[in-house]
């Protein structure tokens, strides 16, 4: 019997993925745990091996195909003594149909209360739901009746009906298509879940098109990167209110210690140091160490609850050839700088290359930016929801400073906090980056 | 040389046509129409508004009838002038045939008058007329376009429908009648007999009532309005036999003997019984078929399925650049309904944002004998064949003041609710003025209300209006009057 490879999952959200390459070819003998093929997601580059063993009869998808559903049959592997015609006979080279897996569909809250309609409902009529921003969601009666039954979030849903108001049939599809299920209160995925409100888009490609001359440049299509940064981040500055506090850190204690920390590295026999620290890397701790200390601002929002972690997971973006991307370290409070500094290595190298696994780049309770190796003086970030703030980071330079009433000379860095109002405010931003150039300042504090 | 080429030809001028047109000169596009016998179709000359003005004569007949349960004393007799109720129902197709007239011209539409066949997709040629035209014919607008080849990116059929006919009982125009003879008798018949209740069947059989004609209908089915809620078309059965309507039910006619001045229809009722009556005409309202035939369809491969054009929700049949709308592209055949298929076809092929199919559900049917019935969505018996868990209310009009001072209290009002959802599936009316009413419940459709803003809705005191408000309530166990 011909094997069917089907497009893997690449992790419990992904739907569809791009299949950016092929390393085997029809006729390729292939074992299992050979690579065979390239997959591209939103943000990874992944890798799908083979199974079992066998030899390559058909390649059903080609490769730069996007938007793969998964599940759907991009290849068949013939074993032994198979041919070609085996493929048609058992039917293999249609596409398999997509069976979505039932852990994979997301729980609907059992709080989903029948409406007893009649006297109480016509005296309590259910209240028009409200965006992400306060604003309000055009959806008829009956639709907002339905998602309750059905248990939807009309945030999560697109309308069809006039103006974009929600409708009895942009229900009957959610549920239909399982879209929109409403996200559990209080987990930490739920931001991630509850999918951005109706947003306003900018002017279409045709409109962008006819201001240039037609041969004045030439048109690139977006990767799954492209794509999901620009998505991710409208998002973010269309429902987030982004709130900027800024601070001077003087580094010259903190550069003295990691000269003294790194000369202390242990050398293995080619002479390579057990680790080598960066001021990112200390930046990284500080942050960390400083949501432990202000616990109330390593939080994320949802609209129902405030979802308080336990722990700093700190993203830090890592800029690579055609955009960027977040690896975590997670629990960065507990880890000694010298971890943080090879996870962060280890993590910078696979990021180049597209290697990043789902779970090291999803989810984190904050992000650091860091450009002071680029000159960059100060900048502000764009929080990346479900992180509540982001720490921009500019070059530590020599700056004239006052000391005790005299001009002196320093080595300061400029940071810059963006931060989500709606569940860190100004104040307690505040708190957090004083807590944050404590540690900087202090750095022997981070040791302990 | 005239400019013959077109973004948009339709063919029929009928209430899908005409509107049609419109829209698409209201969105920029080059549109030409064809008609070969009046602007308006039979809606407009042969059909719903003319027989509503004969209606409205049979209406001041009754009211003057019952004048005196009203205290007026009306001396000498009121009776009806066959020739002048009649002149009056020309009238007023004339009067608004052309008005169809003046809004082509107002919208810069092209009206080409003649027989128009499509010869190859995007090509329609227009010839004489060979259909025998009905009289009295209204004048041929001024300045129409003849005979010629026309081309047009886009056409729309909309040729309408014309009566059905059952063998053996073919309408001969003199004894037996389609609503053409039965819309201009030259003088009142003593009796009739009207095969099939439905719409049309009713409303004459109504008409002639009220003139004093005995009638008799003859319905296959069960019930007469056989696509109404069984219990509206019960109560307006009762109704109208109490105006010495004689209905049967679960009859037909298997045979017509044509005497000189007379007809026998031979009725078989279910139970095998067969009965003679003799009356003056018998009119033929057994439905209508789709006009798909000379006109070029079946050698382009249009598809056609029982006598109408194959569409898809946007009106397209299977050959690219050809669309059909109205009774053509099959039931319900009403006018509301093609204008709409119409609207959307035309908005689909100009590209507006946000075209919709059209919600059959939705569809509201009225019928204008007396007292009316008004309906929209499903029967009770339909939703409980869907599985549906519903509510239903009801509300009588003896117990609203409005009705009783109208002297109109014989109607009800029945709604149908989905238990679960809230969501209004369904109003049925039969009374005065429900046709106007009906509306109400159609608009709480379409904006997808559930009974809580129903019942949240302020309804003006005092009118027959409050009705469905009651009914809803009823349906809640919350009626206030009753």
């Amino acid at each position: 019997m011909p094997i069917n490879i089907t497009m893997p999952a690449l992790s419990p959200t992904m739907e569809e993925g791009n299949l950016a390459k092929w390393l085997v070819k029809e006729g390729d003998k292939v074992s299992a745990g050979d690579v065979i093929a390239e997959i591209e997601t939103d943000k990874a580059t992944m890798e799908v091996e083979a199974v079992d063993e066998g030899t390559v009869g058909k390649i059903v998808v080609q490769a730069g195909t996007e938007g793969v559903k998964v599940n759907e049959l991009i290849a068949v592997l013939l074993e032994d003594g198979e041919d070609a015609g085996a493929i048609e006979a058992s039917g293999g080279g249609s596409s398999a149909p997509a069976k979505p897996e039932a852990d994979k569909v997301p729980a609907v809250p059992a709080s989903s209360p029948a409406i007893e309609v009649g006297a109480k409902a016509a005296t309590d009529p259910l209240p028009a739901p409200k965006a992400a921003d306060g604003g309000r969601i055009f959806s008829s009666p009956l639709a907002r009746r339905l998602a309750q039954l059905n248990g939807l979030d009309l945030k999560a849903l697109k309308g069809t009906g006039p103006h974009g108001r929600i409708v009895k049939r942009d229900i009957e599809a959610a549920v239909a298509s399982g879209a929109g299920k409403a996200a559990p209160a209080a987990a930490a995925e739920a931001p991630k879940a509850a999918a951005a409100p109706a947003l306003a888009t900018g002017p279409s490609a045709d409109q962008v098109l006819k201001l240039f001359d037609k041969d004045s440049y030439e048109l690139v299509p977006h990767d799954g990167m492209r794509k999901t940064i620009a998505k991710r981040l409208t998002e973010s500055k269309q429902t987030i209110p982004h709130f900027y506090v800024s601070v001077d850190c003087e580094l010259d204690a903190l550069l003295a210690l990691r000269t003294q920390l790194n000369d202390a590295a242990a050398k293995d026999r080619d002479g390579k140091p057990a680790y080598k620290l960066s001021v990112n890397d200390m930046t990284i701790k500080a942050l960390a160490l400083a949501l432990r200390d202000v616990p109330d601002a390593n939080v994320s929002w949802t609209d129902e609850a405030m979802v308080k972690h336990k722990h700093a997971d700190v993203g830090v973006a890592v800029s690579i050839p055609g955009g960027l991307i977040t690896p975590i370290i997670r629990r960065a409070e507990e880890k000694p700088l010298s971890i943080i500094s090879n996870e962060m290595k280890d993590y910078g190298k696979r990021a180049k290359e597209r290697k990043l696994k789902p779970e090291e780049y999803q989810g984190g309770t904050t992000a650091v930016s860091n450009m002071g190796m680029m000159g960059v003086k100060n900048f502000s970030a764009v929080v990346n929801p479900p992180h509540a703030t982001i720490l921009a980071v500019g070059a530590g330079e020599k700056r004239p400073v006052v000391k005790d009433g005299e001009l002196a000379v320093a080595t300061v860095m400029s940071v810059t906090l963006s931060t989500d109002h709606r569940c860190v405010d100004g104040a307690l931003g505040a708190e957090l980056l004083a807590a944050f150039k404590g540690y900087i300042e202090n750095p022997m504090s981070m040791l302990v | 040389m005239a400019d013959t080429n077109y973004d948009v030809i339709i063919i029929g001028s009928g209430p899908g046509g005409y509107v049609t047109a419109i829209r698409s000169a209201q969105l920029g596009l080059k549109t030409a129409i064809v008609e070969r016998e009046h602007l308006g179709g039979i809606c407009l000359n042969w059909g719903c508004i003319p027989t509503k003005a004969l209606l409205r004569s049979a209406e001041i007949l009754d009211h003057a009838n019952h004048a005196k349960s009203f205290g007026l004393t009306l001396e000498g007799t009121m009776k009806a002038d066959v020739k002048d109720v009649v002149a009056r129902s020309r009238g007023v197709s004339a009067r608004l045939n052309g008005g169809v007239g003046f809004l082509m011209k107002k919208n810069k539409i092209d009206v080409i008058w003649g027989e128009a066949k499509l010869t190859k997709p995007g090509e329609v040629s227009v010839g004489k007329t060979s259909k025998p035209i009905v009289e009295p014919q209204n004048p041929i607008p001024k300045g129409v376009k003849g005979e010629g080849t026309y081309t047009a990116k886009h056409i729309i059929v909309a040729t309408g429908a014309r009566p059905r006919a059952l063998p053996g009982i073919e309408p001969d125009g003199k004894l037996i009648w389609t609503y053409f003879e039965a819309m201009k008798p030259a003088k009142m018949p003593k009796s009739l007999v009207v095969m099939g209740s439905g719409a049309i069947g009713i409303e004459f059989a109504s008409f002639y009532r009220s003139m004093g004609v005995e009638v008799t209908v003859v319905e296959l089915m069960a019930n007469v309005m056989p696509v109404e809620d069984e219990e509206i078309s019960k109560f307006a059965r009762k109704a109208l036999e109490k105006r010495g309507l004689k209905i049967i039910t679960e009859a037909k006619v298997t045979k017509v003997e044509k005497a000189a001045n007379s007809i026998t229809a031979h009725v078989e009722t279910k139970d095998g019984k067969v009965s003679q009556i003799t009356a003056d005409h018998l009119i033929s309202a057994v439905g209508v078929q789709g006009n798909i035939e000379n006109i070029g369809l079946e050698a382009l491969g249009v598809k056609t399925d029982r006598g109408c054009v194959v569409i898809d929700e946007y009106g397209r049949t299977n050959v690219p650049g050809i669309y059909a709308i109205g009774d053509v592209a099959g039931p319900p055949m009403l006018a509301h309904k093609a204008e709409h298929e119409g609207v959307i076809c035309i908005e689909k092929i100009a590209g507006v944002p946000g075209v919709h199919a059209m919600d059959h559900r939705k569809i509201p049917g009225c019928t204008y004998c007396n007292p009316q019935v008004a309906s929209v969505g499903l029967t009770e018996a339909k939703a409980k064949e869907q599985g549906r868990d519903i509510r239903v209310g009801r509300y009588m009009f003896n117990a609203n003041g409005k009705a009783i001072a109208l002297g109109e209290d014989n109607g009800m009002i029945k709604v149908i609710f989905d238990k679960k959802s809230g969501e209004l599936l369904g109003a049925h009316m039969c009374g005065a003025e429900v046709t106007e009413l009906i509306q109400g419940f159609v608009v709480a459709m379409n904006l997808e209300t559930t009974e809580e803003e129903l019942m949240h809705t302020i309804f003006p005191h005092p009118t027959l209006s409050e009705m469905m408000k009651e009914a809803v309530l009823d349906a809640y166990g919350r009626v206030l009057n009753a």
